[in-house]
């Protein structure tokens, strides 16, 4: 339900950087999604695509990294995938696990074209 | 084709004013927690509880988030503290930059609790940071005992959960034992407590919770001041 507020502020950062790049034209926006971040990737898509439709951010697409919840092992350090609210450690056992990542909502890249520095 | 990185917060106009937010309250010594969960979970009638109980002395104000009216600010009124309602209008959380505004006129160092009852809604108000020292979700019986499975991302998120109308625990097949257990599964080491709005179970303990978190907060604002 917040999707368009989230949609909103990937095209207002799309938006300063063009403004830093001009006669760019944008192509794709990169944003990377963590499965505890509370956002929907599916919604965001829709939105996004209904916000920028019939606007200059037309030909941009928005592409979505989901990224896993990750958790270091606290006794032999390897860092691993939770799957299942499983908290334990994959590869050793061990139960004293500590969370490492899973809740981003974080721009990544933004890719253009015709890009010229504005020496202005 | 140029690939720029960006390597930026979605949010990050919203996680600024949360930052300028939090260095407020830590210099004012205010306790700020945003209180979050479904409708109909007992945020207001756990807030109605808890400007009753508090210990003379304790200067509590409440910012009460909705969609439409000022019905919850009206209910929290009468016990006397300062009460704002914040109307959003339509959109389903709270975000920073609503708190700052509505703060803009209510002097800091007279309040030593803000509590932030968040618009009814699980998912959104759990991607913005309102600048609070902690998110406290409530889970009512009446709702399932796998709501912590289903919206993983607030009950991990939290350091708290209520369990909220225990008093229906008789007449609801909720499974307060499972609850527990999915709410420790998303989120190890989430501090539980259970209250009854409606017959005073469990308020006490709320009560010296709130108690012993504004001590270690009061700490932080000490060491913040040195």
């Amino acid at each position: 339900m917040h999707e368009v507020g989230i949609a909103n502020s990937i095209l207002e950062a799309a938006r300063s950087e063009m403004a830093l790049h001009t006669g760019a034209c944008l192509r794709r926006v990169t944003v990377r999604i963590g499965e505890l971040a509370g956002v929907d990737p599916e919604a965001l898509q829709f939105c996004f695509d209904a916000l920028t439709r019939d606007t200059e951010f037309a030909a941009l697409k928005l592409e979505i990294e989901i990224c896993p919840r990750k958790h270091r092992c606290l006794a032999c350090g390897t860092e691993f995938i939770v799957a299942d609210y499983d908290f334990r450690c994959n590869r050793c056992g061990e139960e004293k696990t500590r969370f490492m990542s899973g809740d981003q909502l974080e721009l990544v890249s933004l890719e253009m074209e015709q890009y010229e520095p504005n020496t202005a | 084709m140029n690939q720029i990185p960006l390597e930026k917060k979605v949010l990050k106009e919203n996680d600024r004013i949360a930052a300028v937010l939090r260095e407020r309250f830590l210099a004012h010594g205010t306790l700020c927690l945003n209180l979050i969960s479904s409708p109909g979970s007992g945020k207001t009638s756990l807030l109605e509880r808890t400007l009753e109980s508090v210990e003379d002395g304790w200067r509590v104000a409440v910012l009460t988030g909705d969609i439409q009216t000022e019905n919850d600010a009206k209910r929290l009124r009468r016990f006397g503290f300062p009460v704002k309602q914040i109307t959003t209008g339509g959109t389903c959380h709270l975000d920073a930059g609503m708190i700052e505004r509505h703060l803009a006129d209510w002097d800091l160092d007279s309040i030593d609790l803000l509590l932030i009852e968040n618009v009814g809604n699980l998912v959104c108000p759990s991607s913005y940071d309102l600048g609070e020292a902690a998110k406290i979700v409530l889970l009512s019986v009446t709702e399932g005992e796998d709501k912590p499975l289903k919206y993983p991302s607030i009950f991990f998120k939290s350091e708290l959960v209520v369990i909220t109308k225990t008093d229906l625990l008789p007449h609801v097949p909720f499974n307060l034992a499972q609850a527990e257990e999915n709410a420790r599964r998303v989120h190890p080491g989430i501090e539980i407590l259970r209250v009854s709005n409606t017959r005073g179970d469990g308020i006490a303990s709320w009560v010296a919770w709130l108690k012993q978190r504004r001590t270690q907060y009061y700490a932080a604002h000490a060491v913040a001041l040195a």
